[in-house]
């Protein structure tokens, strides 16, 4: 079957199934050259973004949100056609009727839309309200089925950041079918994957995916009414470049339209829409100016894509992220690699755009990408603090060569597995509650198995880790029973219709445990074991302090005494959370990574034996705790890549800030010297890595004259954030990290 | 055979080529008055490490090292320690890590000269192009230095020259011609590097209560630096 808007294109099994990667591997041109080719802004691209870069000072003035809709409730369908500047852009299509305007979305919560409408000086109209009087949300879902305990967790804060009270995310529609197959195809494979259902027995899970089924289709048909109110028929394929970035992004416009999930990822599109730019390129339709100016058009829509949230939700996620985070790069499976000209047009939108915190570009490292290509991704990284990196040599063999990434470090196969995320537990915290016997000392709440607080005048190791064992028992087994309750609610009420209509029917199920405070009860543990901790009691008799006494290793250092202590606690955290079962028997994972929520964590944890003062921030992700470490960057990069991928699946994030005289005395220097430490560290095994290269003195001039730097941009802990947008308390947080120095 | 080191670097990217491990030694015989580490000069103390102790950490980083990366020994004088020089830089050569001496070129003993013969690039601290200065601000003849340098280049060992410019005592255009003639009067010397003059070590000699000698000089504007940089690469 060869659609006539498919001429010029290699053929392959891709047009007999839904296989978007058959397509990219039978039809893109890999780019071995460097980036002279590249175009910069054209005086209407710099004419968009200058009326774009208006309308966020305008945000900033108004606190944050520009504007509310508190009468119409988000979807794909129920607001009218909204432009930045009509005549002037190549792409369309807004998430209201206008730039910036945020919409309500109560099926996560209605409790959480009324309130982030109140935090800015609105009010959720009472349509809205009327409209929801009567409908079961998944928060009230959630509430209903949590038990005595799940609820004690979450109000100690040992568990916290769960997505029971809005959009779970981290799920990514593979967004390319729409603009490879059109809607019409999409709706027609679903409907077959629907008939042949019923030759099944009818169990629970066929009737609910039967449900499914009928969902995804008619949210397909909103997804073509949607873009037809903006003048494009989505229904068959598109024909040209304009048409695959503007299909593709339609399908991520439905997604975010009918969704407020905490990261609402794009997945890996560049590469894909090469294939097409190169189709008009040689058909002469196109020229480079013009392939830049379309990425340039598509990338501004992402960057003023915004959900209403909470103070709440911003203090764990600071920033007003969206995660709209974009795979760059890797290799392919057959050794070629997957940068194409696009990969860079992608990146180069840093430049012609300005630096910018989304989307959330994430470069794939492979020790066998191009040289050329790394060495713009270096250079990239020094100018502008706006890429991470993810190592692909570890993420290829168990994802395969089209997988993205959605939030900050979550490989999942595009279109073919799905995440349920589940925020993070608190490693540090639950240390205390060990120590205390089922005592939460910061909120003074009981909680978990009850035993006598530890005695003795100096702590034992073993006692320490074979009590911290039974809780991590405990935890695992609540942790992995709420996320049961969150996930079955959440595709009972606010199952994402549009994003699994773009996966494939029977999708694989990932669900995501995180950790929070690794380096902290590492640091802890190994004080514990190689010097003397003295606990100190409370009036009531709970240990609320330590005098820890002597040197010991700290995690950091590349000093195994104490990394393997960090190693060995996401292994066993793994293995006690795979001991219980699953909703829809998703796979198992977890991530070493807290976005900005160490300092909420650190904040509701007492005292820990490292020294560590109670309520001072733990470190973020799998980051050493700063200024702990001794033996500069590279032995510090050793420490965290002692974590290993197989425990945790959902990745290991690390951030890395260092100064430009630290990082080399030339601009060639410095580009090859970054080259060197990614290739070094991801031999190493590593995951994740942030980088910045700046100076902390930059950091405080932008903390105490936030007018003079509206766009700094700087990586946080898998994301990047505008800094200005960091709450304050974050922001102290950020700079008294670790930066790499020249001594 | 033992050395005393300092304090180690992981990350070094500003003595030597590329991405390299460094240790700085402990021990300096000379009082430089511009001298950054005064808490390396005692010739007692620092960490003891055997040769395979400290190639065996600084295994652990040959990933990053690429292909130019590698090495350094930095002070103190490591050439105070030679032997133990020789002994690590043997030793990265059987596992192919390249090799970075960081030096005043003020001691060329036997043993330095079997520690150089080990020796893939030094980085010569040629601090001043005046004996007069030499005897004043370090302690030590120019001609020591000029014999290392000799030395160096008969065995033709590739040299890196650095020199901190220090304002109102070398930041002359004259000093940096001077300079220039040295590098282009000996062959082994490839690269020539001014450094800036810097006071961060204040804090350094506050702590261990002694004076900073230059600690009253200014450091050196970017334009003068910029200026003298032009002069090195003017054709002679």
């Amino acid at each position: 079957m060869m659609h006539e808007n498919w001429n010029g294109f290699t053929t392959g099994v891709w047009q007999n199934e839904i296989n978007v990667r058959d397509f990219i591997q039978t039809n893109y041109h890999a780019y071995e050259g460097d980036a002279d080719f590249l175009s910069g802004a054209t005086p209407r691209t710099a004419a968009l973004m200058d009326k774009v870069q208006e309308l966020f000072r305008l945000e900033r003035e108004k606190g944050g949100v520009l504007d509310v809709d508190v009468n119409t409730v988000s979807s794909l369908v129920n607001y009218a056609p909204g432009y930045i500047d009509k005549e002037n852009e190549l792409i369309v299509g807004m998430q209201t009727d206008a730039p910036l305007k945020r919409g309500v979305n109560p099926f996560g919560g209605i409790r959480m839309a009324r309130q982030a409408c109140a935090a800015y000086g609105y009010r959720l109209s009472d349509k809205v309200e009327d409209e929801f009087r009567f409908r079961t949300t998944h928060n009230s879902g959630v509430f209903r089925a949590y038990t005595d305990e799940m609820r004690l967790a979450r109000k100690c804060h040992v568990i916290t950041g769960l997505p029971d009270a809005y959009g779970r995310g981290r799920i990514i529609g593979d967004y390319r079918r729409v603009a490879l197959y059109g809607v019409d195809r999409l709706i027609e494979e679903k409907q077959k994957d629907k008939a042949a259902l019923a030759a099944e027995a009818f169990t629970q899970d066929n009737i609910r995916l039967s449900e499914e089924i009928f969902q995804q289709i008619t949210f397909l048909g909103y997804l073509k009414e949607m873009a037809a109110m903006y003048g494009c028929d989505i229904s068959a394929p598109a024909k040209d470049a304009r048409e695959a970035v503007q299909w593709t992004y339609f399908a991520y416009l439905g997604a975010i339209k009918e969704q407020n999930g905490a990261a609402m990822s794009l997945g890996r599109v560049s590469t894909f829409l090469d294939i097409y730019i190169e189709r008009d390129l040689a058909r002469g339709v196109l020229t480079e100016e013009g392939a830049q100016e379309l990425m340039d058009d598509f990338v501004m829509k992402l960057r003023i894509a915004r959900h209403l949230r909470t103070p709440e939700y911003n203090e764990l996620f600071g920033g007003d992220p969206m995660w709209i985070t974009e795979a760059v790069g890797g290799m392919g499976k057959d050794g070629r690699t997957l940068v194409t000209k696009n990969s860079y047009r992608m990146l180069n939108t840093l430049y012609t755009l300005g630096s910018s915190p989304e989307p959330n570009l994430t470069v794939l490292w492979s020790t066998a990408l191009p040289e050329n290509f790394k060495r713009f991704c270096a250079k990239v990284s020094a100018d502008t603090d706006s890429v991470q990196y993810e190592n692909d040599d570890l993420m290829r063999p168990l994802h395969g060569d089209d997988y993205a990434i959605a939030c900050c470090v979550s490989a999942m196969e595009v279109g073919k597995q799905m995440q349920f995320f589940g925020a993070r537990c608190n490693l540090a915290k639950l240390l205390l509650i060990a120590i205390n016997g089922g005592y939460d000392a910061t909120s003074g709440i009981h909680i978990g198995p009850q035993m006598p607080v530890m005695t003795g005048d100096t702590l034992d190791y073993e006692a320490v880790a074979e009590r911290y064992a039974v809780y991590i028992e405990w935890l695992s087994k609540l942790y992995v029973n709420t996320m049961n309750v969150i996930h079955y609610m959440h595709d009972k009420y606010a199952y994402e219709k549009t994003q699994m209509a773009l996966h494939d029917t029977a999708v694989e199920r990932l669900m995501a445990f995180g950790v929070a405070g690794l380096s902290v009860v590492a640091d802890s543990l190994s004080a514990i074991k190689y010097a003397k901790v003295h606990p100190v009691k409370d009036e009531l008799g709970y240990i609320t302090a330590f005098n820890t006494e002597g040197e010991f290793p700290k995690y950091g250092n590349d000093d195994d005494r104490v990394d393997l202590l960090a190693r060995d606690l996401t292994h066993q955290v793994i293995t006690e959370l795979r001991k219980t079962p699953t909703y829809r028997d998703a796979i198992h994972t977890l991530s070493v990574l807290t976005i900005t929520s160490n300092v909420m964590y650190g904040k509701h944890t007492g005292a820990t034996p490292d020294g560590r003062p109670a309520g001072a921030p733990l470190a973020p992700g799998a980051n050493p705790m700063h200024n702990r470490e001794e033996n500069g960057a590279l032995a510090s990069l050793n420490s965290v890549a002692k974590i290993r991928y197989e425990d945790c699946r959902d990745g290991i994030s690390n951030t890395f800030s260092i100064t430009p005289e630290a990082l080399g005395k030339t601009e060639e220097a410095r580009v090859g010297n970054l080259v060197a430490i990614l290739d070094g560290y991801f031999a190493k095994k590593a995951h994740h890595i942030n980088v910045n290269v700046l100076n902390r003195e930059t950091l405080i001039d932008a903390y105490e004259n936030p007018e003079k730097y509206p766009n700094l941009t700087i990586r946080v802990s898998g994301y990047a954030v505008n800094f200005n947008k960091l709450s304050r308390e974050q922001q102290r947080e950020v700079i008294s990290r670790t930066f790499h120095s020249v001594v | 055979m033992s050395g005393y080191v300092h304090s180690i670097q992981s990350l070094g990217t500003v003595d030597g080529p590329g991405v390299r491990f460094v240790a700085f030694l402990q021990g300096c015989h000379l009082r430089c008055k511009c001298c950054h580490n005064p808490d390396t000069w005692a010739l007692a103390g620092g960490t003891e490490y055997t040769a395979e102790e400290l190639v065996g950490k600084a295994v652990r980083y040959r990933e990053y090292f690429g292909e130019t990366g590698g090495v350094t020994l930095s002070g103190g004088e490591p050439l105070l320690q030679a032997t133990f020089v020789r002994d690590v830089f043997s030793q990265c050569h059987r596992h192919g890590i390249h090799t970075c001496l960081d030096t005043s070129g003020s001691v060329l003993t036997d043993e330095a000269k079997a520690a150089l013969a080990e020796t893939d690039r030094v980085l010569l601290d040629w601090k001043y192009t005046d004996d007069a200065l030499y005897r004043a601000h370090v302690g030590c003849r120019l001609e020591s230095v000029e014999a290392f340098l000799r030395y160096l280049n008969e065995r033709e060992i590739p040299v890196t020259l650095r020199q901190v410019i220090i304002p109102t005592v070398n930041d002359t255009v004259e000093n940096a011609r001077n300079l220039r003639a040295v590098a282009a009067a000996y062959p082994c010397v490839d690269k020539v590097e001014l450094l800036p003059f810097r006071k961060i070590c204040q804090a350094k000699y506050d702590n261990m209560g002694l004076v900073f000698p230059f600690g009253h000089l200014p450091e050196p504007s970017a334009e003068i630096m910029a200026m003298l940089n032009a002069v090195l690469s003017e054709k002679i």
